[in-house]
């Protein structure tokens, strides 16, 4: 897994995820968002578009992202156009924590 | 066989769809057992999905969908194993057995750690409650539960083995009367 650089659209920071994201990537992507929080940005969107594997460690990376960004009252949005990436976040009933957007686009601009 | 000049990916394209040649009612089950075994460490469950996928897409009653579930709920029994090891002295390897039939692949992990009792994990909060972000795990045995057709975990003072059991489309065609 790697992550791709992080970009600013208005109040949104944008990090494109791609490879794997299990027991083995996850903790990159954990530091990075605990980073990103540290710094002081609160409105994160994680971009899976590119993301070929997703595992429960995943999962609670990005449940565990979301905590950190409410605890600073921002919010997390999550990019996930692949059927089969979102159906492992449905079978967690994780649809129901975050809403999953097709886009990038989607997301920064959904109210 | 036509050779198509290399075209270099770039990050995060999806691959090449593979040819497929699946025509269930005609096409030859290959059945047989893979063995493998891996040490207990976190880089090796990469290779278990790629192993249990591999045989799965050769399988004429399993769609691609049905691969990903199995690649998944397989990924989870994996990483519990080796989990388990961590903190035990001991060199021993996970066993992982994948048993191909007409009807279905039962899947075997099979670890010497310390063993974990499952009906004594919590319940995750509702998804809409605010105590469910507290929680960043605990959702692998849901995954394997989910996504498998059978799941039996056996605990023992020596291990645990997970026996995970997915149907074909044919089983499962027939379990629905159709």
């Amino acid at each position: 897994m790697h992550l791709v650089e992080t970009f600013h659209e208005g109040p949104w920071s944008i990090t494109a995820v791609v490879g794997e994201l299990d027991v083995v990537g996850g903790p990159e992507l954990r530091q990075h968002v605990m980073a990103q929080v540290g710094e002081g940005s609160s409105r994160l969107v994680l971009d899976l578009s590119g993301v070929d594997f997703i595992d429960s460690f995943g999962l609670g990376v990005i449940v565990g992202a979301l905590k950190r960004t409410r605890l600073l009252d921002g919010d997390l949005r999550v990019v996930v156009p692949a059927p089969r990436i979102r159906r492992v976040f449905e079978v967690c009933d994780l649809d129901r924590v975050f809403k999953l957007h097709k886009t990038v686009q989607e997301a920064v601009s959904t109210q | 066989m036509t050779v198509r000049p290399y075209e270099p990916m770039t990050p995060g394209q999806d691959l090449p769809a593979a040819p497929r040649h699946k025509s269930p009612d005609s096409a030859a089950v290959y059945t047989g057992e893979v063995v493998l075994e891996i040490p207990a460490q976190m880089e090796f469950v990469s290779l278990v999905r790629l192993v249990v996928s591999g045989a799965a897409q050769l399988h004429p009653y399993f769609e691609s969908e049905r691969v990903e579930d199995l690649r998944v709920a397989v990924s989870e029994a994996t990483t519990n194993a080796i989990r388990s090891h961590e903190g035990v002295d001991s060199a021993a390897q996970i066993q992982l057995t994948c048993n191909v039939t007409e009807e279905q692949i039962e899947v075997t992990v099979r670890d010497h750690g310390k063993g974990f009792d499952p009906d004594a994990l919590p319940n995750l909060p509702d998804p809409d409650s605010p105590e469910r972000l507290l929680h960043e795990s605990g959702m692998g045995l849901r995954l394997m539960r989910m996504l498998a057709d059978e799941t039996e975990i056996r605990p023992s003072s020596s291990g645990t083995c997970v026996r995970l059991v997915f149907y074909g489309s044919k089983r499962r065609r027939a379990a629905l009367g159709g």
